[in-house]
This record gives C-alpha cells, sequence and structure tokens, in this order.
C-alpha cells in the first residue's frame, strides 16, 4: 500500500499527470453514474423528435440529437462503452503480450525469435487497418471491435517486455538468482516480472487512450455496436449531416474522445517518471516534456 | 560494409515477414467469413450457382492450396479481381495511389519542416512561454481524434468562413500530366488556377493529416536534442571552445536527428494508417477511402489488396529507416 501511496503523491506533485488522473477520475466517475448524473437518462433509448436538434439550452445542457434525445445524458452512457472498450481489449492485450515477451525475451532459441516475428508482422501493418479488416469481417459489433483491437494491439506490450527482459538478463542479481538453481518459471515471475512492471503500467496507460481513439475511428466508420448505442464515434458520424447547424451535436463527443485520452496520455507520461527513474535519468527530455521542471 | 551487412540481414527478414502477413490477411478474408463465396454471390443466388461460383473462384479446393495460387497470382504482380469495381485491383489501386501519395507527402513535408525547428527551439529555450505552447499542442496532437478534427476545420473553414472547398480532390478536370500529383502536374503544365485549386482542397486534409504527425516529431526532435545537450561530446565541444551555434546546429542536431529519423519512419506508419480515417472524412478518392469502401462491401481481394500494398510499403519504409539511421549517424558506423 506505501508503494501505491508513494506514487500517488509524486504524481499529485506532476501537475499535467494530476490533471491526468483527475481527467481519469471524472471518466470513471461519469460511467459509474451515468444514470444519476444523466438529466434524462431515459433518452438513451427514447426518442422525441418534436425536440430534434436543439441547441445546448438549460433543459438540456448539450443540446439534443437527430432523435430529439438529449446528447449529454446520451455521452455520460458512452463513457461506459468507451471506458470497457479500452479496459477488456487493454486487458486482454497485456494477458497475451506479457507472457509472449516473456517467454520470448528469456529463453533464446527458435521459439522466442518465431514469437517476436509473428508480433513483427502484426506491427507492420498500420493497427486501424488491421482493426477494421478484422472488425468489419466479424460484423460490427461491441465485442468484435474489443477483439479486433486486442488482436492488434497485444503486439506492443510483447515487444516492450520483451526488449526490457532482455536488458534485465544481463543484471547480476537475474544471474545469480539463476546459479541458485531457481526455476526459469519462478525467475521469471518473482524476479523478471516485477522488474519489468513499471514500463508495462505506463504503457497500459497510453495504450488506453490510443486503444480509445482506434475504437472512436472504428465506431465512425460504422463498424461498432449498432445504434441507438450511444458510442462516441458513432455520435460524430451521425452529427455530419446535420452540420453547420448543430455544430454542438458534433463537438460534444470529440471533445469527449480528446479529454478522456488526453487524460490516459498525460497520467501514462507522470506515470513514467514517477515509476521509472532509469528512464528518467537516460531520457531528461521526454520526461521533461510532460510538464515537470525537474530532470 | 556494415551498412550492406545490414541491409541483407533486413532483406532476409523482409520475406518472411510479408509471407505472415500474408497469411493474416489470408486467414482474415478467407477462412473467418462464415462463407465468403455465398457473400460474393449474394442473398438470392441459388445453392447452384454458389457452388458453380465457388468452383469457378477456387474457393472449393483445400486452403494450403489456395494460399500457395494466391501467392503464385501475387507474385505476378495479379492480386485478383475487384468484386465491386470487376476491374484487377492492381489497376484500382494504381489510379488512386497518386491521391493517397501526394496527401501523404505534403502532410509529411509540412510536419517536417514545421515540427523539426519547433522541437530544436522548444529544447534550446525550454520552459519558455514557446515551450509550454508547444507542450500543449503535442500533448493535444496526440490526444485528439484525426477524423474529428478534419469534420471541425471543416465545419469552420469550409462551411462557415467558406475559405477552401468541403471535400474532394478538384472540381472539373485534373491538370494534364504524367505525375498524377495534381500539384505537380499543375506546376509543370504552369497552369497557375488549377495549382490554387488543387492546393485548396489539400490543405485541410492535409492538416488533419499532419497535426498528429507534427506532434509526434515535435516531442521527439525535441527529447532528441536536450538528450544530446548533455551528452559529454558535446561537453568537449564547449571545453574545446567551439562556438555555441556551431554546436547546436551542426553536431547536436545531427545526432539528435537520429532518433528523429526513427520517427519519421513509424511517422509513416502514422500517416498511412491516418490517411484511411482522413480521406474518408473528406471524400478524398485514395487509397484509404478504397479500404474502407472495400471492406465495407466485403471485397475481400481488394482488402487483401490493400493491405499487401499497405504492408510492403510500410516495411520496405522501415528498412530505408534502419539504413539512413547508420548512414547519418558515425557512432552506429564506428561500432
Amino acid at each position: 500500500m506505501s508503494a501505491t501511496l508513494f506514487v500517488l503523491s509524486r504524481i499529485a506533485r506532476d501537475r499535467s499527470a494530476l490533471i491526468g488522473l483527475i481527467l481519469i477520475a471524472a471518466l470513471v466517475v461519469c460511467a459509474l453514474l451515468a444514470p444519476v448524473l444523466a438529466t434524462h437518462p431515459e433518452d438513451v433509448f427514447e426518442l422525441h423528435p418534436a425536440k430534434r436538434l436543439r441547441p445546448p439550452g438549460a433543459d438540456h445542457l448539450l443540446g439534443t440529437d437527430r432523435m430529439g434525445s438529449d446528447i449529454y445524458s446520451r455521452l455520460l452512457f458512452g463513457a461506459r462503452i468507451t471506458l470497457l472498450i479500452g479496459l477488456i481489449a487493454v486487458g486482454a492485450s497485456l494477458v497475451i503480450g506479457v507472457p509472449v515477451g516473456l517467454i520470448a525475451g528469456y529463453y533464446h532459441n527458435w521459439a522466442s525469435d518465431l514469437l517476436m516475428r509473428v508480433s513483427d508482422i502484426f506491427l507492420a501493418v498500420p493497427q486501424v487497418v488491421l482493426a477494421i479488416a478484422i472488425a468489419q469481417t466479424l460484423g460490427p459489433s461491441l465485442p468484435n471491435v474489443i477483439l479486433a483491437l486486442s488482436v492488434t494491439y497485444w503486439p506492443w506490450f510483447a515487444r516492450l517486455v520483451y526488449a526490457e527482459t532482455r536488458s534485465l538478463q544481463k543484471e547480476v542479481f537475474i544471474e545469480s538468482t539463476s546459479a541458485l538453481g531457481a526455476s526459469p518459471f519462478r525467475l521469471i515471475v518473482l524476479h523478471v516480472l516485477p522488474n519489468v512492471a513499471s514500463p508495462i503500467i505506463v504503457r497500459t496507460s497510453i495504450g488506453m487512450g490510443f486503444t480509445i481513439l482506434t475504437a472512436a475511428a472504428l465506431g465512425f466508420l460504422g463498424l461498432g455496436a449498432p445504434p441507438p448505442t450511444p458510442e462516441w464515434g458513432r455520435t460524430i458520424a451521425e452529427s455530419r449531416e446535420f452540420l453547420p447547424g448543430a455544430w454542438w451535436y458534433a463537438a460534444a463527443p470529440g471533445i469527449a474522445i480528446f479529454l478522456t485520452v488526453m487524460g490516459f496520455n498525460l497520467l501514462g507520461d507522470g506515470l513514467r517518471d514517477v515509476l521509472d527513474p532509469r528512464i528518467r535519468r537516460a531520457r531528461v527530455a521526454v520526461a521533461s516534456s510532460s510538464g515537470d521542471a525537474d530532470g | 560494409m556494415r551498412l550492406l551487412a545490414l541491409v541483407l540481414r533486413r532483406l532476409a527478414w523482409f520475406v518472411p515477414t510479408l509471407l505472415g502477413l500474408l497469411a493474416i490477411t489470408f486467414v482474415i478474408s478467407r477462412v473467418i467469413p462464415a462463407d465468403p463465396v455465398v457473400l460474393v454471390a449474394g442473398e438470392i443466388a441459388t445453392p447452384a450457382q454458389v457452388d458453380a461460383l465457388r468452383h469457378k473462384l477456387g474457393f472449393d479446393r483445400p486452403l494450403p492450396v489456395q494460399f500457395v495460387s494466391y501467392l503464385g497470382l501475387l507474385l505476378r504482380g495479379d492480386m485478383g479481381t475487384s468484386l465491386y469495381t470487376t476491374r484487377p485491383i492492381v489497376e484500382d489501386l494504381a489510379t488512386r495511389l497518386p491521391a493517397t501519395i501526394e496527401l501523404t507527402l505534403v502532410a509529411m513535408a509540412f510536419s517536417i519542416v514545421v515540427g523539426i525547428p519547433l522541437g530544436v527551439v522548444s529544447a534550446l529555450w525550454r520552459n519558455s512561454l514557446l515551450d509550454h505552447v508547444l507542450r500543449v499542442v503535442t500533448v493535444s496532437g496526440l490526444a485528439i481524434a484525426s477524423f474529428w478534427l478534419g469534420i471541425m476545420l471543416q465545419l469552420l473553414f469550409a462551411m462557415r468562413l467558406g475559405w477552401s472547398p468541403l471535400n474532394g480532390r478538384l472540381q472539373g478536370f485534373p491538370p494534364r500530366g504524367v505525375t498524377g500529383l495534381y500539384l505537380v502536374d499543375a506546376a509543370m503544365t504552369a497552369d497557375s488556377s488549377a495549382f490554387i485549386a488543387a492546393l485548396s482542397h489539400l490543405a485541410l486534409p492535409a492538416a488533419t493529416l499532419a497535426f498528429p504527425a507534427l506532434a509526434t516529431l515535435v516531442r521527439f526532435t525535441r527529447a532528441g536534442v536536450l538528450e544530446v545537450m548533455q551528452s559529454s561530446f558535446v561537453l568537449y565541444e564547449r571545453a574545446m571552445g567551439l562556438p555555441s551555434s556551431v554546436i547546436v546546429w551542426k553536431y547536436i542536431l545531427r545526432s539528435a536527428l537520429t532518433s528523429t529519423v526513427t520517427q519519421i519512419g513509424l511517422l509513416f506508419g502514422i500517416l498511412l494508417a491516418g490517411a484511411v480515417v482522413t480521406e474518408t472524412v473528406f471524400d478524398w478518392p485514395g487509397i484509404g477511402t478504397y479500404a474502407v469502401n472495400s471492406i465495407i462491401r466485403s471485397d475481400y481481394n481488394a482488402v487483401m489488396g490493400f493491405t499487401v500494398w499497405a504492408g510492403t510499403i510500410f516495411l520496405m519504409v522501415n528498412l530505408l529507416v534502419d539504413v539512413t539511421h547508420v548512414a547519418i549517424d558515425p557512432r552506429e558506423r564506428a561500432e
């Protein structure tokens, strides 16, 4: 617990990381308390054609959409979908990528070469292209989007963990533990994994932002959950035919995506500074580009 | 010699990686769908018609045989026929390639010409007001959804202000020329009105595409310059009494740019992926729109053609980046 407290106190001192943490906390609150915070919670499914395309005002904080539904309320429920996609897709990528990276990094044989080659192949195509192809082939739905994002994101973790594991092997403590007769499993899980945890945590935060951005693009292209799901990317696509009149319709979900991704990016940068003193020393610049003045 | 060895070693990996890529697209397009032939034949086809089509397309043969015959065709430059446009996919891609190249090159040139100097200045004047402003810009560039940025730019500059066209590449006939890059063709035929028209169509999509790339470049150039500024060889050069302008613009920039060059390679991937979404927003008649349309129409051959094309370009760019990296950084060569 004290380690967590330490990290939190360090983050609290870094202005941009703190902003990131606040943005993410706000997102989580919106997602969890959507039914309470929403002014028109029933509007996720109900239509009010008489009230369509109303500009922002007292009754509808962010205006209404083409169906007359309250955009603010729909955005809150959209936060649930966004968070769900990010958590499951990045979680699945972790579950696949981290063991692949550990094993490929620890062993030096043809199998580890093969594992890294496979992840290279996935990295050779822009993620959004591969994700579009997979999501479309499987059919547009939320689980398929999550699957497509997981299949295309795990290589990033595999690459990262692989590189970290390889560089760790030169460390004396790994060599000594191995000389003491520790089994490879014990060595990897108890000694290597805790030492590569920091970069994994940093990458997880940045990966959340990246995955949410790609998911929004898939939703925009019509590959996400079908309507009337209040998915942010899809809402932007729907709003296009009502421009330039109903500018709030397009603006609001875009700002929601922006703040969410920014939150994860800022937190990721902040975590990097706090968790990895090695990177901080070697890459003063990257660390300070996230807003601190020390370095 | 080291350069040659590196190129050869990377080339040796090029083929297996490409094969793996082909295998993945093959699985996605032929194995995952329950029955691709039914999709192609349409809902009203009779079972007999579906079977005939299956035989004609060769889909009744075992999958490994299908894969090998696909590879054979590919080697001869045959990507198959688009199920939607019924034209050879190579032709479809070739017609649309110049539009994407023009858009990507302009976006890349813009982000390099603006991003690298901004990154250097940001590092030299660290923690100045300009550095803080640039930091906000770079953080935003990586967090903004490019399709949304494109729509907002359309809303402001095309719909409200009327400064630029809403979408498309050009109204009316394209300028005469050989390259298919409208800016180049218009410049070569001294057709100034076409040049201006092409440029005004290009401005918004190029800006949309360039923004995240620009943000990445500023960030990495800044990081690279700061890192090099603290290295011992810079200290040595300072001690030798070299003027600081020479140190900065000759030695620091040269070392710092190695990481930026690597970044430009990765940038190409960002731009290529970005082009898919940006072209869709702006109805830009390039490869990206073609890919999205093909995917939505379940035009599997076209999707595979696009993936192969994109993957090959991306792998080649990475190869070039590695080579350039060694070529411009004397430290790498010395090893």
